[in-house]
């Protein structure tokens, strides 16, 4: 194929990849969307294939089969619950794929490149091999974090704050190094960086807590975008770069969105260690009594409601109560009671993850309304039903300038007639803070596992 | 505390203070029960259900002495009151307004006397108004009584032996008992039409499946306490014009109008009732007040051509079981906030407003009437604007643009200086990188929040793009340049083959309801 096809095969497919992210913009053409993702990809991995330079089809085709039998199997056998683990280990291979492609563009010795042109091409292995590192150990370990098998507790290393600073410093004089010597003893310098590119990762995301994993995540999808890019630029393949941009943006947007819920600036976030910055009015001390509330009665309150809302948060997921959630639902929507979900930007460990939580167990998505669509209706609501959330729905945010969530948006659940939480104890939520909705007059507690309780009120109906 | 329920002395009441079930509540406060032998049997309670439920029956008029607390439906006769002794507490409907004297002489004993009919009209003394679950156990006994004298169906039936038309009802004044008639008689298939001059009221008996008459008139009745007050000449006119129309046309008429503290409104004249159909039925439940219609007569049904009226005051005692229940339970929840210990003593907080509207005498002080509560079901006429949030400070407009222009100056300069040193070709890369951003920018935005989770699973199958580099690669002449690629293409086909297919599973579950 010539150069000038395969161009107009990049172009094609570029555009089929902006089309496919359009497509998300609602529920009905997101599936289109996808498809056109895909066939944008096969025209791309087509059209490199049949480039006249390439011509090693034996190595291509085992290691494409291996990887995609793997991806396809992953993707049939993950569990809803688990997509932040599965996103995150997505991420960690893509930032690998870019330290391997900018090593070997290094080593590659088709590649003859003088003055400045090297230098830009150095510049460019170099700075693809930092960014796609530290995605790799950072995905890494937020897979860690979020599959359990690490704690998700935030590391806090003394000195956190030098020692980035001093990594940063020393990828500098690194990069500087590898410049000067260029091609010929630039190996060394190129790995030095790598390992501490890596330990800065494995570092960066360790130093984070569980509920700011949203951030987390869009961050390294993000930086996984931006490795791709970087590589585009070593590669000289603007196809590559017009992707990576797309999803460095993305992924930046997602960041900018979470951190917007969260009322916490980005750097907050990636310094890591919430709660430790900014103390103050955790001292509340005794804020009343929280009333407890039986099964049945809540049953009894859900059936006797028009309208009914339903705000789930981490605890459903883990609890894994959301296809009992949805059973539930659906036998009050039966019984002709109006029942809604509002679901904030940041409950769960990723972006949307509980809108695919609840798609899973067939709740239908027009009766999932967002943060802003619902939050002034909630007075008008019977009963709002709290799963498993609690920083979310937690009045301090707007009432108690001294909270450390001050500020931050959240469900005014407590403009409802009723507020029943359903939750495990009285343990403070993730942010630490005591929740004055669990005192507030028109507030009853249901203590238990989410998914035992929820079944108790399904049978009680 | 002794609690002691005496046996009601008034002819023809069937009611108790007292039943097995609230017993075993009010024990729970600390206190000792005991009733009279006989009490609760009008309303179909035994002594031995008594007895079972802790409660201790003792005979004749011993229950009148050493009591700390007396509970009645009825009020006290003054033979009655003087068997009570100094600092007994009694708890009983006891109307101070028409009793004023007798309170007096009350206070003069040093008897403390809280008046069930006294209970503030509050959300939270709902629980303990009497005077609610009375009238609503009035209003459907009312539409009962009507069925009794109505020689019809209230439904509309077509029957093999002809048609029959639904009975058409009208309800005067949609208060509590009000609405009760109106979803009995609804219940039973009649059409009912209701008025009330609180328009508040109108909502309520839609609900209901009543059809509300509007006036063409701007007036609104509502006054404190949920009560209605007394309208304007011109108003009344038009409702008794009103009124007068309908007449003709209704079979049923049950008027429930009263204005607290003075005689009953007369809505219905001598010259609507012979208007009416003969059969037809009027049910006056303000008969005790005086009526709602000019020939009722107190506990009496007077047929007057044709049409029946019924002047019974004492309908909730022809459902005594009910209304000893929701009485009794009244009471109950009245002790519960007067025994804040539960330690079995009362405790009269003259701060609280159900206490100290419901308290007539108290230590040997009348203490009637109280400061009223003000406080009403209807919404405010003019709501309270929002409170304005504190104003944030925000940066003008002028330092925005200024911050704008330089940032962009910013980025013009760092263009500039990367354009200096860079080749041209770097340049036209860049020129794809930095619109890509922007279009990505655009887009992203766009996305619905709900698929935030597919839009990080589809980045995460198109960012494995990067095999593209790996692909060409792979056929270097490097075994180490090879050997990379070649991991790198296997990595990145997880990607692609993963991210596009979870994506489409999840894509696949988000279905319309």
């Amino acid at each position: 194929m010539e150069m000038g096809t395969i161009s107009a095969a990049y172009i094609a497919s570029a555009i089929l990849f902006i089309l496919s992210l359009a497509g998300l913009s609602n529920q009905e053409t997101s599936r289109k969307g996808n498809w056109y993702g895909i066939i944008g990809m096969v025209i791309a991995i087509v059209a490199t294939i049949l480039n006249k330079s390439v011509d090693a089809y034996g190595w291509l085709i085992i290691a494409m089969v291996i990887g995609g039998g793997i991806g396809a199997r992953l993707a049939a056998r993950v569990e809803m619950t688990q997509m932040p683990e599965m996103v995150a280990i997505l991420h960690s291979f893509v930032g690998m794929a870019a330290v391997l492609v900018g090593f070997a563009s290094f080593f590659d010795p088709a590649l003859d490149l003088y003055g400045a042109a090297a230098t830009i091409h150095n510049v460019e292995v170099y700075l693809g091999i930092l960014i796609g590192a530290v995605t790799f150990t950072g995905s890494v370990v937020a897979f860690g974090k979020l599959s359990g098998k690490m704690g998700s507790k935030p590391l806090l290393l003394p000195m956190r704050h030098q020692l980035n600073l001093g990594l940063l410093g020393l990828s500098i004089l690194l990069g500087w190094w590898f410049l000067s010597v260029g091609h010929d003893g630039g190996t060394l310098p190129l790995i030095i960086m790598t390992l501490l590119a890596f330990a800065f990762g494995v570092h960066m995301v360790m130093a984070i807590g569980g509920a700011d994993m949203p951030v987390v995540i869009s961050m390294l999808n993000s930086y996984s975008g931006w490795a791709a890019a970087a590589t585009g630029f070593m590669l000289s393949n603007d196809l590559l770069i017009v992707v990576g941009a797309l999803v460095g943006s993305s992924g930046a947007i997602l960041s900018y969105i979470m951190c917007r819920a969260m009322n916490r600036n980005f750097v907050s976030v990636i310094m890591g260690g919430f709660g430790t910055t900014t103390g103050g009015g955790e001292e509340e001390g005794e804020q009343g009594e929280a009333v407890a509330i039986q099964a049945d009665e809540v049953a009894q309150l859900m059936t006797d409601a028009s309208k009914v809302v339903i705000v789930p948060g981490y605890g459903m997921a883990v609890a894994n109560a959301q296809h009992a959630v949805s059973d539930l639902t659906k036998q009050l929507r039966d019984k002709g009671i109006d029942v809604q979900f509002a679901i904030h930007p940041v409950a769960g460990r990723m972006p949307g993850h509980m809108n695919v939580l609840l798609a899973e167990a067939n709740v239908p998505y027009d009766i999932v309304l967002e943060m802003d669509e619902i939050n002034d209706d909630l007075g008008e609501v019977d009963v709002v039903v709290v799963i498993g959330a609690n920083d979310i729905v937690n009045p301090a945010a707007l009432e108690n300038p001294n909270s450390p969530i001050a500020g931050m948006p959240v469900l005014e659940v407590w403009n409802a007639k009723t507020v029943i939480v359903s939750k495990r104890s009285m343990a403070t939520g993730y942010a630490g803070v005591e929740n004055p909705l669990f005192f507030k007059e028109n507030t009853r507690m249901l203590f238990g596992d989410a998914k035992d309780s929820v079944d108790a009120i399904k049978s009680s109906i | 505390m002794i609690i002691s329920i005496p046996k009601e002395s008034y002819k023809g009441e069937k009611r108790v203070a007292l039943t097995p079930e609230s017993a075993k509540h009010i024990q729970k406060l600390g206190h000792t029960l005991r009733i009279q032998a006989g009490a609760g049997k009008l309303a179909e309670f035994s002594d031995a259900d008594y007895k079972e439920a802790g409660v201790k029956v003792v005979k004749g008029n011993a229950i009148w002495t050493d009591t700390d607390v007396v509970m009645k439906v009825r009020g006290v006769t003054p033979e009655e009151a003087d068997h009570l002794a100094e600092g007994t507490t009694l708890i009983s409907f006891f109307w101070p307004a028409q009793n004023e004297d007798f309170l007096k002489t009350m206070a003069d004993k040093k008897i403390n006397v809280i008046a069930m009919d006294c209970v503030p009209r509050l959300s939270r003394s709902q629980k303990m108004d009497a005077l609610s679950s009375m009238a609503n156990i009035g209003g459907y006994r009312a539409v009962v009584e009507a069925a009794t004298q109505f020689g019809r169906f209230f439904t509309g039936q077509v029957t093999a032996a002809g048609k029959v038309p639904p009975a058409k009802v009208l309800v005067i004044g949609a208060g509590v008992a009000g609405l009760a008639a109106i979803g009995a008689a609804k219940s039973m298939g009649a059409i009912v039409r209701a008025f009330d001059t609180r328009l508040e009221a109108k909502e309520q008996v839609e609900s209901l499946g009543g059809e509300f008459l509007v006036l063409e008139f701007e007036e609104d009745g509502s006054g404190d306490g949920g009560y209605a007050k007394t309208m304007s000449k011109e108003f009344i006119d038009a409702e008794m014009a009103m009124f007068r129309e309908q007449a003709k046309e209704v079979d049923i008429i049950i008027t429930t109008a009263l204005i607290p503290g003075k005689p009953a409104p007369e809505l219905i004249t001598k010259d609507m009732v012979e208007s009416m159909k003969s059969g037809s039925v009027i049910v006056d439940l303000a008969a005790e007040q005086g009526g709602n219609c000019k020939l009722s007569a107190a506990d009496k049904i007077v047929t007057h051509k044709g049409v029946k009226i019924i002047g019974y005051t004492d309908l909730p005692s022809r459902l005594a079981t009910q209304s000893s229940q929701l009485y009794s339970t009244n009471l109950r929840h009245m002790l519960t906030d007067l025994t804040p210990e539960k330690d079995g003593q009362l405790v009269f907080d003259m701060e609280d407003d159900v206490t100290r509207c419901s308290t007539v005498a108290y230590e040997g002080e009348v203490v009637w009437p109280s400061e009223p509560p003000k406080l009403s079901a209807a919404p405010q006429a003019a709501p309270k604007a929002a409170p304005t949030p504190e104003p944030v400070p925000e940066m003008s407009t002028a330092q925005k643009a200024k911050m704008t222009f330089g940032a962009m100056a910013l980025g013009v300069l760092a263009l500039l200086s990367v354009g200096s040193v860079a080749p041209p070709e770097f340049m036209s890369h860049f020129t794809v990188f930095v619109l890509a951003c922007f279009i990505g920018y655009q887009v992203i935005w766009s996305v619905t929040p709900a698929l935030h989770t597919p839009l990080m699973s589809v980045t995460n199958a198109i960012s494995g793009i990067i095999v593209v580099g790996a692909l060409l690669q792979i056929s270097s002449t490097s075994g180490l340049v090879v050997f990379l690629a070649f991991i790198a293409v296997l990595i990145a086909s997880i990607n692609i083959a993963g991210g596009f297919l979870v994506t489409q599973r999840m894509l696949k579950m988000f279905n319309k309801g």
